[in-house]
């Protein structure tokens, strides 16, 4: 049932992992990246459990405070103006980006 | 005895990658990003707390059962401040949510929503 | 204060002890000094107070959890069988709520919970309103009906 669950989680972290790569705004991408890791929090204890080493709990708990904190960080400039949505373009794309001195 | 405590952690375990195998097609499956934070909700809540009572079922350290019970604290405390953080600075960037009703109160809401933000910001 | 002290530095050492696993003189000395330095560097920060240890919660909030677990599971239920039945099942709502909790912590409190329950999410406090975005317009009206709200008031007392 262990390695069953772990590969469910696999099967999830793969469904995020197309939305990261194919989703049409910036904040679809952030959502997937925040999904992948939680599930990487699972995926870890899980593991711990299927190698019969439970000493993976610990980065699982690092790990979750980390996921936490990038997203934080990275919503933390959403006040400037790369991250504005204008419907039919991709925000934050490279020739925005690259206009700025 | 044994047999009920790992049948019940086998039925946890499957129950949470149930629900966290939904949860990754419903972000594939939701129209918007607003929808598809709810499907996010669905395996940050329930989904991890069914898998991690189900390994907590399995261990037999007390250390162990701790460090999965704050976890999964962890994982409780943090999930709403991480979805709601993103779907303000998605609403204040003028990400409008496809709605299916009430169209009279979108309108009202969203220049509502520019006050505050240029409030805010 | 002092109680806030205390309930701080318990939290504190029960997080050690679980976390580190070995008991030898050396290491919890180590353990001491660590959560004393966190005691006094909090104290010259001025955080130790009422808001980062909610004492005064805690006769209620076991009751409120309970409730709220039963309400998680519930709205589970709902969202993953709306994402079994498609797009043309939902119906994806935004609204302003009036609130009517006073102090700060109520406030957190029931955003958070509305937040942490799958299929409404709150976007924005101002005041007293709040917007919530939800999967389905039931569950709006299931909000404004207001069970979650008295049970949250209750618990601010």
């Amino acid at each position: 049932m262990l390695v069953a669950a772990t590969l469910a989680i696999f099967v999830a972290m793969i469904l995020a992992i197309i939305r990261g790569i194919s989703g049409p705004t910036f904040y679809d991408r952030i959502l997937a990246v925040n999904m992948f890791g939680t599930k990487t929090v699972l995926l870890i204890s899980l593991l711990g459990f299927v190698m019969g080493r439970p000493e993976f709990l610990d980065i699982a708990i690092v790990y979750a405070l980390i996921n936490f904190i990038s997203v934080i960080a990275v919503l933390r400039y959403s006040d400037t103006n790369q991250f504005k949505h204008t419907p039919g373009a991709e925000p934050c794309n490279r020739k925005s980006t690259e206009k700025e001195p | 005895m044994d047999i009920v405590i790992n049948f019940s952690s086998g039925l946890c375990l499957f129950i949470g990658s149930f629900l966290c195998v939904s949860g990754g097609i419903g972000i594939l499956r939701f129209p918007d990003f607003y929808t598809r934070m709810h499907a996010v909700g669905v395996t940050g809540t329930l989904g991890a707390a069914m898998i991690l009572i189900g390994l907590m079922l399995h261990s037999t350290d007390l250390l162990v059962f701790a460090k999965l019970v704050m976890i999964l604290l962890l994982t409780l405390l943090l999930s709403p401040t991480t979805s709601h953080v993103l779907a303000k600075a998605a609403l204040h960037n003028g990400l409008m949510p496809k709605l299916s009703q009430n169209t009279l109160e979108q309108s009202s809401l969203d220049l509502k929503s520019k006050e505050t933000a240029s409030s805010k910001f | 204060m002092k109680r806030h002290t205390i309930s701080l530095f318990l939290t504190l050492a029960a997080f050690w002890l679980l976390n580190s696993g070995h008991y030898s003189t050396l290491m919890l000395l180590l353990g001491a000094a660590s959560i004393t330095l966190v005691l006094i560097i909090s104290h010259q920060m001025d955080v130790v107070d009422q808001e980062s240890q909610p004492l005064y919660l805690t006769p209620n909030i076991l009751a409120y959890y309970l409730w709220l677990v039963k309400e998680i599971i519930k709205a589970n239920i709902t969202v993953v069988k709306h994402i079994w039945l498609g797009n043309e099942s939902i119906s994806p709502t935004l609204k302003t709520i009036k609130i009517s909790q006073k102090t700060d912590m109520g406030k957190v409190i029931y955003a958070n919970s509305i937040s942490l329950t799958p299929g409404t999410v709150t976007i924005d406090l101002v005041d007293d309103e709040i917007i919530v975005h939800a999967l389905l317009y039931k569950d709006i009206e299931s909000l404004t009906a207001g069970e979650m709200d008295r049970r949250v008031s209750v618990l601010e007392r």
